[in-house]
């Protein structure tokens, strides 16, 4: 290793937007995700899933399946030697339906063969018979007892209400509305997929799985297997993207116990139609709200009640109603509130994580409110949302006061003043691609008419509810070289760049190697919630300053310096209180000095039974702003600008934080006017690419973007979660738009064409 | 499997034969599984999505919607084939510089794709970037550092061609 100097400034530290260590692989097609990894011998494997929402199961015959040749293993619920279920919260799900099936596309069997043809024919081979019993799609049935219960843990998953303040106190205004929102898939790109390696003599077993949180996972397989943890080694599989669609167990329990089972290794890998029926979805709602305010437009009370949608398994429900519920007031003050909120359980598609995790939802209802409200007042939708804005030291209706930095104001006056866009309704030059319809050639501009809507969110940061989601990470420092090690989960999100930044800023070093991502090394909890950048940041950063703290006593007892005069400064260690300069190459030469460090944030606590209690970490704040034109005869929607402001606390990649801003709005948009799984009794109808609408590069529109940069004192790095914020408050700002334009009342998302030009 | 086939790709320029196929299996599905070249991605398997284009005899197609064996006798350009590994492309070293990757598994297939349009619109438009590239689906970028890399890409080869 070369200790020579390096001319200039260290690049890639944070503030800056260094290239990502995966980046220049990922274009040639070299970086490995999950579904490129391979084994000697090893066999493909394949799940056999129900056709029908809800039935008992009175046999499976397997016999012809077994028969066929190139099947190695044909298994079902009988053959899980552990925990026969799973689940983040509660452990509801059965690996395999043992007697009952609770949605259509749940796990009943699963085979493990020489060529995905010969898993096919298996999986055709294999006779269930079913007795149809009465299915639950109806949430409000769930609600009156009036289904019989569908699963021992009954119908509904949990209610929470929150009860603050006056509850008769009545508005000089009042308004009210109920809003809905369908069913949305994550849609990653790199669909699931896992290779297992079994132990010999089925000890253990390795797994490489595309995953968010490898540790959670290993505590669910191994209670599945019937082994101990640590038998159970996880490997990240390169992620193509997982917006918490992989937060959840798919096919990590499958895998194992083919490759177990067959004592081969197993690959298993999704098709796009089984990933919709494989991984959780974003719950569908319906939320009604009652705003009451002064005359002014002062908000003194709201009520809601919301209903969300768990479909057969409980996943993350209770979590995302909690959020759904003390989020219905959005980022505005509010001191009296009746909220009644229900997580039911349906034969549905069991719904869980998805970005925005509840908040969507309540976003939705609060801003279509807010537009409604200002039109009782007399105000504009400006007016109103800054008359209301939250402050840092407001308190919630939870009672939880607002400690973080909370620029509501500022980030809505901020997208204010951003421009819009100066060409008229379809471009400036013509071009039929800038209306609605696009190369369609429908639009008749005369017709056109544009709108301009608002959108602003307020969204809590890691989880909440009394859990400690910690994270993990070990630093090591030799000749000049940092090492880091940890299980955060690399989604496409850019940790492992910003990890890298952050050793480079605290050590003074260059060169940052990244240790494998795996289960060596303690928890990193979930790459979710906005979450890493302030936890798993914070144990890169704090593991890295415990190596400078061993470097600086190494350092002060060789040049008898007190280790506290000793500075980082450039690539050197620098006495602050006279002349000393040496390289940390130098310094470090021949040693390797090793750190661990956990980061925690601050305790939460549950809510009671009113809804009170400190129950989130931290809050971040968003506003949007968009500009759409819209064909009010086809129905056709064109989103022609977005702006935002978002509250990042610190930019610490700008570049990567664009990139979440972006990204985030077309998933916003795409729950605005495209995406939804859409049912036909519990039958998923779309489900490819080819009926489930995506956002592509003609439907996004121009993102002007303003970062609003207040460190927060309560963020390890100043810097807040920026992963969630811009899905959130996009949605309704694009909707408000469209109603904008037309001057319909919309209150249901995807908005279809129908909802525009029917009567 | 029964019905198989022996056969010989042109890929990257190299003869590769495949010996025991199933007559059925796609090309994307020969490339990754039988000749090692996993840089194409499929995520839909249906032509929807772009992640598993490749350049058949110079036209973009997606490899999913190919079958293996109606290829024998073209010229067939992956992932693999566009740049050395150690002198990647000008598209390449855009897409890391611009922020244009996330999680990168749209990423081969917009590659290919943008070397294409760029071959056939040396110099687009913003519209015509978007038309183009349409064809391909990216669930985490918002496409927006996308479209500024192709621009990138088109400016430095209008300065030094
Ligand atoms: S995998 Fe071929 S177009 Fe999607
Ligand atoms: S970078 Fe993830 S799909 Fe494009």
């Amino acid at each position: 290793m070369s200790t020579a100097t390096r001319e200039g400034t260290i690049k890639g530290r944070l503030g800056d937007s260094p290239p990502r260590p995966d980046g220049l692989a990922k274009t040639q097609g070299a970086f490995a995700f999950a579904g490129d990894l391979s084994a000697d011998g090893f066999l493909w494997g394949a799940t056999l899933r129900s056709p029908h929402a809800h039935a008992r199961i009175r046999g499976i015959d397997l016999s012809a399946a077994w028969k066929i040749d190139g099947v190695a293993a044909v298994i079902t619920a009988g053959d899980v030697p552990g925990k026969p279920t799973y689940g983040l919260i509660s452990k509801d799900q059965p690996v395999f339906a043992a007697d009952v099936v609770r949605y259509v596309g749940e796990p009943v069997a699963a085979v493990a063969a020489d060529h995905p043809e010969t898993c096919r024919r298996a999986l055709a081979a294999i006779v269930v018979d079913y007795e149809m019993l009465p299915p639950l799609f109806d949430p409000e049935r769930a609600i009156d007892g009036s289904h019989p219960p569908i699963h021992p843990d009954g119908n509904v998953i949990r209610r929470q209400r929150i009860i603050t303040g006056d509850q008769s106190l009545q508005g000089e205004v009042i308004v009210e509305g109920t809003y809905e929102l369908g069913m949305q898939d994550q849609a990653f790109l790199g669909l699931e997929a896992a290779l297992a390696l079994p132990d010999p003599g089925g000890a253990g077993v390795e797994l490489f799985v595309a995953t968010q949180w490898l540790h959670e996972d290993r505590g669910q397989i191994a209670a599945c297997l019937g082994l101990a943890p640590e038998e159970v080694r996880l490997t990240l599989g390169g992620v193509g993207g997982a917006f918490g669609a992989r937060e959840d167990i798919s096919l990590q329990v499958h895998t194992c116990l083919l490759a177990l089972r067959t004592g081969r290794p197993v690959r298993l890998a999704y098709s796009r139609e089984e990933s919709f029926l494989g991984h959780v979805h974003r719950h569908p709602a319906t939320i009604w709200m009652r705003h009451h305010a002064t005359a002014q437009g002062s908000i003194q009370r709201i009520e809601a009640r919301l209903v969300l949608d768990g479909g057969a398994y409980a996943s993350t429900s209770s979590a995302v109603l909690i959020n759904a519920v003390t989020h219905v007031q959005g980022p505005y003050k509010c001191a009296n509130a009746t909220v009644d909120g229900y997580a039911v359980r349906t034969n549905n598609l069991p719904c869980g994580a998805m970005r925005g995790f509840g908040v969507v939802q309540a976003c939705f209802a609060h801003e279509g409110q807010m537009d409604k409200l200002a039109a009782a007042c007399g105000l504009d939708p400006v007016e109103i949302r800054l008359l209301n804005a939250m402050e840092t030291g407001d308190s919630l209706i939870t009672g939880q006061v607002i400690e973080n930095v909370a620029p509501v104001a500022e980030c809505i006056t901020r997208v204010a003043a951003l421009p819009l866009p100066d060409a008229p309704v379809g471009g400036r030059d013509g071009d039929p691609l800038d209306l609605p319809g696009g190369a369609g050639l429908t639009a008749d501009p005369a017709h056109i008419r544009r709108g301009i809507g608002w959108g602003v969110a307020i969204k809590n940061l890691m989880y909440s509810e009394a859990f400690d989601d910690y994270a993990t990470a070990r630093c090591t420092l030799s000749n000049g070289v940092a090492s880091l090690k940890f299980a955060t989960v690399e989604v496409g999100q850019g940790f492992v760049v910003l990890a890298q930044q952050i050793a480079r800023s605290v050590l003074g070093v260059d060169d940052v190697v990244l240790e494998p991502i795996d289960t060596t090394i303690g928890s990193a909890g979930s790459t979710s919630a906005s979450r890493q950048t302030w936890m798993s940041g914070g144990a890169v950063d704090g593991a890295c300053r415990l190596v400078r703290e061993r470097l600086f006593e190494l350092v002060g007892a060789q040049y008898d310096i007190e280790p506290v005069q000793l500075a980082i400064d450039g690539r050197d260690v620098i006495d602050t209180m006279g002349t000393l300069r040496v390289s940390v190459s130098a310094a470090t030469a021949g040693i390797e000095l090793v750190e661990t460090f956990e980061h925690h944030h601050r305790p939460t606590e549950e809510l009671d039974e009113n809804g009170h209690g400190n129950c989130h970490t931290a809050f971040a704040f968003v506003a949007h702003r968009a500009v759409v034109d819209v064909d009010p005869e086809l129905g056709l929607v064109k989103v022609v600008q977005v702006a935002t402001a978002q509250d990042v606390g610190v930019a610490l990649n700008p570049l990567s934080v664009l990139g979440q801003i972006e990204g985030g709005i077309a998933q916003g948009l795409g729950l605005a006017v495209m995406e939804e799984i859409i049912f036909t009794d519990g039958r998923v109808r779309n489900a490819s690419f080819t009926d489930y609408l995506l956002p592509t590069m003609l439907d996004m529109p121009t993102v002007v973007a303003a970062l609003i940069e207040h460190p927060d004192p309560m963020a390890p790095l100043g810097a807040k979660g920026v992963g969630e914020p811009p899905t959130i408050s996009s949605t309704p700002a694009i909707v408000a738009a469209i109603r904008d334009a037309i001057g319909r009342d919309l209150s249901r998302v995807p908005v279809r064409p129908a909802d525009i030009c029917l009567p | 499997m029964a019905d198989n086939e022996m056969y010989a790709l042109h890929v990257n320029g190299t003869r590769h034969e495949v010996a025991d196929a199933w007559i059925g299996e796609s090309l994307l599905y020969v490339l990754r599984e039988r000749l090692g070249l996993l840089g194409s991605k499929g995520a839909c398997e249906q032509g929807e999505c772009g992640s598993c284009s490749v350049l058949v005899d110079d036209e973009l197609v997606c490899s999913c919607l190919v079958l293996a064996a109606s290829a024998v006798g073209q010229a067939i350009v992956t992932i693999e084939g566009i740049a050395p590994h150690g002198a990647p492309s000008d598209v390449q070293r855009a897409f890391v510089e611009c922020g244009a990757v996330q999680c990168g598994f749209c990423t081969p297939g917009l590659i290919m794709a943008t070397h294409a349009l760029l071959e056939r619109t040396p110099q687009p438009t913003g519209s015509e970037i978007r038309e183009e590239l349409s064809g391909n689906i990216c669930r985490c970028t918002g496409y927006g550092r996308i479209i500024e890399a192709v621009q990138r890409v088109a400016v430095w080869r209008s300065i030094e061609p």
